[in-house]
């Protein structure tokens, strides 16, 4: 597990010197963090976290159902597209954001849903689109989470849902405050299946994803140093006229606070929720031998816990 | 300028004045103005009709902040007997900016919990303006699932500009006693009835407004975001509020049109802080009709209706 990083290390550290102040587009993006130039794919291999200092990049929620669910999955709602019901208008119209966000991500809204296995237990997945319209939720992300609740009832699954969101979509008004009513209902119908719901924090989570699905798993995991909170920093600036504490509303304040179970770097995720739903699911393993049978559960599972 | 009131109320108000002014000579002196006391009488309300009939969205969310308007408490006082006040979360404190207890109405024991503001400055501060606190949502859970427990209905009265943006409020879990409550009102076994009777803010609203019927006051307002804080964000200015209020239609009116409201209440002529009594029986009637239609569906259809009816909110 340490081989990649003695591989890439001196590669960035060498190329950084390079190319500094001149990053080719393309092959190089800069660490949002921490600036150093990263080589596309060796922060690829990396899960998009930076080698340097384990700033955990943002990534787009069809890479996160690659990153995290076996080979093989099937994406769901694929039909669900949005729709400006209320003819919406600021300084653009609504119906022309929507055109935009989907042009720039090639996704219809900003949630995508897929069922398939983790390590080979059945799952689906829910999985924010930040990079559309700050991955807000409107009717269809709304519409695509309980369908995918749906399918973990009809099929015996457990969710997992990685959140990346601005909260509620302001062009669909109060028709958007009512998803988090809608997804919440739905959470409490998988909870009398008696199927686990584990809710992934990733940066940032706000507003009514973050007052709705988001707060409501049976465990909630943030990534590391994600921001997440009910208002934002600056409207609550604004409200106390104080400045706000440091590391305020980062995932190692809400863990200290007890709103969240764990932080989990992103290397870790499929070994330590595959552990959690594994436990919560299957009470006794039949025997050790078939347990040694799944050879990439055993590996993943020894390399998340070094100690 | 009277201060009491909105820039297109004076009109209103100065008639108001005129009349008031009559009557006290009429009574001191001996001299018969009743005609003209009448005529002024007939202006106003014609006034009265043409200034409230032809309200912007944003006017609308003006009057809902009214200073005068009355608050959850007061139509506590008006509607139901014997409320006793329960307090706390059991957990970390009483929050005053929402309040609960158990009362009657029209002789039914009922849960009744709402947001309250508060009218003096000293009020305003101890309520928070309305704006509640996660032990306050705790509260408010707590005395709904001792309703559930009992069997009685639950009664909500939505009038809060927000869940308050507070560094203690993230500290104890804002977002977590939010989702809770919405969670836990879903699937609650027992006929929730909410009512907006001024401000509906958004998450801070919704969470004691998951419910079997949700009825709004004529001149209240429900959004997802305050037409300031929409305008500020897509417009760049929270000047454009009015367009905001306009373009997220946050009015009883549009969003019946909308389906995602059961009833309008009808506020009396000039609004709801002309006649506090009047009001207050309208809002009776609609809260005693609403809990006699819920209470005898078997309560496990009224989970499923309500379950269906949350999952509808699809496209409006």
């Amino acid at each position: 597990m340490s081989s990649w990083l003695d591989r890439i290390k001196p590669s960035v550290i060498r190329s950084e010197s390079k190319t500094r102040g001149n990053i080719p587009e393309g092959v190089w993006k800069k660490c949002p963090k921490c600036g150093s130039a990263l080589y596309l794919p060796e922060l690829s291999k990396n899960l998009d976290v930076c080698p340097k200092c384990s700033h955990h990049l943002r990534v787009n929620a069809r890479r996160r159902a690659e990153i995290f669910l076996d080979p093989g999955y099937e994406e769901l709602s694929e039909n669900l597209k949005p729709d400006d019901l209320l003819k919406f208008k600021d300084t653009k119209k609504y119906k022309d954001r929507l055109a935009a966000a989907q042009k720039s991500t090639d996704e219809d809204d900003a949630l995508l849903t897929f069922k398939g296995s983790l390590q080979g237990l059945d799952v689906v997945i829910a999985a924010f689109e930040f990079n559309f319209m700050g991955g807000s939720m409107g009717s269809v992300v709304g519409g695509k989470f309980v369908q995918a609740v749906n399918c973990c009832i009809e099929e015996h699954r457990a969710l997992v849902c990685f959140s990346a969101s601005g909260g509620a979509r302001m062009q669909e008004a109060l028709i958007s405050l009512m998803q988090m009513a809608k997804t919440s209902a739905a959470l409490e119908k998988l909870k009398e299946a008696r199927l686990p719901y584990v809710s992934v924090m990733t940066d940032p989570v706000f507003g009514g994803v973050s007052a709705s699905l988001a707060m409501l798993g049976d465990v909630n995991i943030a990534e590391p140093n994600a921001l997440i909170g009910f208002a934002g920093p600056r409207v609550i600036e604004q409200t106390v006229r104080e400045k706000l504490p440091e590391g305020f509303q980062r995932s190692e304040f809400l863990l200290e606070h007890g709103a969240i179970d764990m932080i989990v770097g992103r290397a870790s995720l499929r070994s330590t929720i595959y552990s959690l739903l594994s436990m919560l699911t299957i009470k006794e393993l039949v025997s050790v031998s078939h347990a040694n049978e799944d050879e990439s559960a055993s590996s993943d599972a020894s390399a998340s816990n070094p100690e | 300028m009277n201060l009491q009131y909105l820039d297109f109320e004076q009109p209103i108000v100065e008639l108001e004045e005129k009349i008031s002014e009559l009557r006290l000579v009429g009574n001191s002196q001996d001299v018969n103005l009743s005609e003209a006391i009448e005529r002024l009488e007939r202006e106003c309300e014609a006034q009265t009709k043409a200034i409230f009939s032809d309200l912007s969205p944003w006017d609308i969310t003006r009057i809902a902040r009214h200073p005068n308007r009355p608050y959850t408490l007061d139509y506590i006082a008006e509607v139901f007997d014997d409320f006793q006040e329960l307090h706390g979360d059991r957990t970390y404190a009483d929050d005053p900016s929402i309040v609960g207890g158990l009362a009657r109405i029209d002789g039914l024991s009922v849960m009744v919990i709402g947001q309250q503001k508060g009218r003096d400055v000293k009020e305003k501060v101890k309520r928070n303006f309305g704006m509640p606190l996660p032990e306050g949502y705790r509260k408010a859970k707590r005395l709904m699932e001792m309703a559930e427990r009992f069997g009685l209905p639950v009664v909500t009265l939505i009038d809060t500009p927000g869940a308050f943006p507070g560094i203690g409020a993230e500290e104890r879990g804002q977002s977590e006693a939010i989702a809770r409550n919405i969670a836990v009102m879903s699937r609650l076994k027992t006929p929730i009835v909410s009512t907006v009777i001024g401000e509906g803010g958004s998450g801070g609203a919704l969470a004691i407004g998951v419910c079997d019927r949700l009825n709004m006051f004529e001149y209240s307002t429900y959004s997802v975001i305050s037409p300031e804080g929409c305008a500020s964000i897509l417009w760049k200015s929270a000047e454009h509020a009015a367009e905001a209020a306009t373009a997220m239609g946050v009015t009883a009116s549009r969003l019946k049109d909308l389906g995602l409201i059961d009833h309008i209440i009808d506020e009396p002529l000039g609004g709801a802080h002309r006649s506090k009594t009047e009001m207050a029986l309208s809002l009776k009637q609609r809260i005693v009709a609403d809990i006699k239609a819920l209470r005898d569906i078997p309560v496990d259809d009224l989970i499923e209706q309500r379950y269906q009816r949350l999952t509808a909110y699809d496209r409006g």
